[in-house]
């Protein structure tokens, strides 16, 4: 079980609205992630430079971290998820983000910080569903990992 | 688009996702047991990921409301916005088979992708499953529609 931790929480997000401002300001873009990835398989001519490097930095963004940081992962991996359950989240992620042409960075994040209620709408919706799979993973299937 | 322009927005890209994947390994959002434990409500509930989630929208809220009243940004000679405000079907349905997969495994796009840099073996797994799902929405979208439209990036 995880513990609240308000302070890192705190700095955390406000790093994320940094990001996204630097992208915005700098290159006019939407720091959406979900849309970030599926413009590389649309391959726009000179759209995949940026693209490509924004993925990158979130590697390198982590692994940063996780240089400066004794402990970077304080809730350890799960040793023994199944697998199928990772590739079912990982196909239905990549389907659902395509389809409502974004996730929680581009309409959780960016969406709400422009004001748009499609935006609402999507995060609302994202996040009702979650918490009523998690529920039913945990509570109902009882895999709890 | 020149030569030069491309190469400051992919520097400025690379500049922004760090400080991005930064920010979710700091807020422990690559960490999906730290995720569901913020989406499990009716358990020992971890309300973390509000505060991030939070902070990250009113400070970039603030910033927008004066990025967006220039005429350009600084280093393109447009924005480039989503276009869409329609609340529509495809909206609500994709964002709950969204919602499924991500309270499934704990994993939204950008923190599956940074866990990498923690060398996250279950992102080996979940990543090339979720850029096949955009792959299949796009072919059926274009076989749907025929007239190759762009989405937007949000």
């Amino acid at each position: 079980m995880s513990h609240f931790t308000p302070v890192s929480a705190l700095f955390g997000g406000l790093l994320i609205g940094l990001a996204a401002s630097l992208l915005l300001w700098l290159n006019g873009r939407i720091a959406g992630v979900s849309g970030v990835v599926g413009g590389l398989l649309a391959r726009h001519a000179g759209e995949w430079p940026w693209r490509l490097l924004f993925l990158l930095g979130l590697v390198l963004g982590a692994l940063g971290y996780s240089l400066f940081n004794p402990n970077p992962n304080p809730t350890p991996a799960r040793a023994t998820f199944p697998v199928p359950l990772l590739l079912l989240a990982g196909l239905l992620t990549g389907y659902g983000t395509s389809l409502a042409n974004g996730c929680t960075s581009g309409h959780g994040v960016c969406g709400l910080a422009r004001l748009s209620w499609r935006s609402l709408a999507a995060t609302a919706t994202f996040l009702i569903v979650a918490m009523a799979t998690t529920y039913l993973v945990r509570h109902v299937l009882g895999i709890t990992t | 688009m020149s030569e030069q322009t491309s190469w400051r927005l992919a520097a400025a890209s690379l500049l922004s996702g760090t400080v991005f994947g930064g920010g979710l390994a700091l807020a422990q959002i690559t960490a999906p047991r730290k995720v569901l434990d913020f989406l499990d409500v009716s358990g020992a509930w971890d309300p973390s990921l509000l505060f991030v989630l939070g902070a990250a929208v009113l400070f970039s809220g603030a910033n927008f409301h004066w990025i967006l009243r220039r005429a350009a940004p600084l280093l393109d000679t447009r924005f480039h916005l989503p276009l869409g405000t329609r609340i529509d079907s495809p909206l609500l349905a994709g964002s709950a088979l969204f919602g499924v997969g991500w309270g499934l495994a704990g994993y939204c796009p950008g923190p599956a992708i940074a866990s990498l840099g923690f060398g996250n073996p279950e992102a080996l797994w979940l990543l090339p499953a979720m850029v096949l799902g955009m792959a299949l929405q796009r072919v059926q979208s274009r076989r749907r529609t025929s007239v190759s439209n762009t989405p937007c990036d949000a």
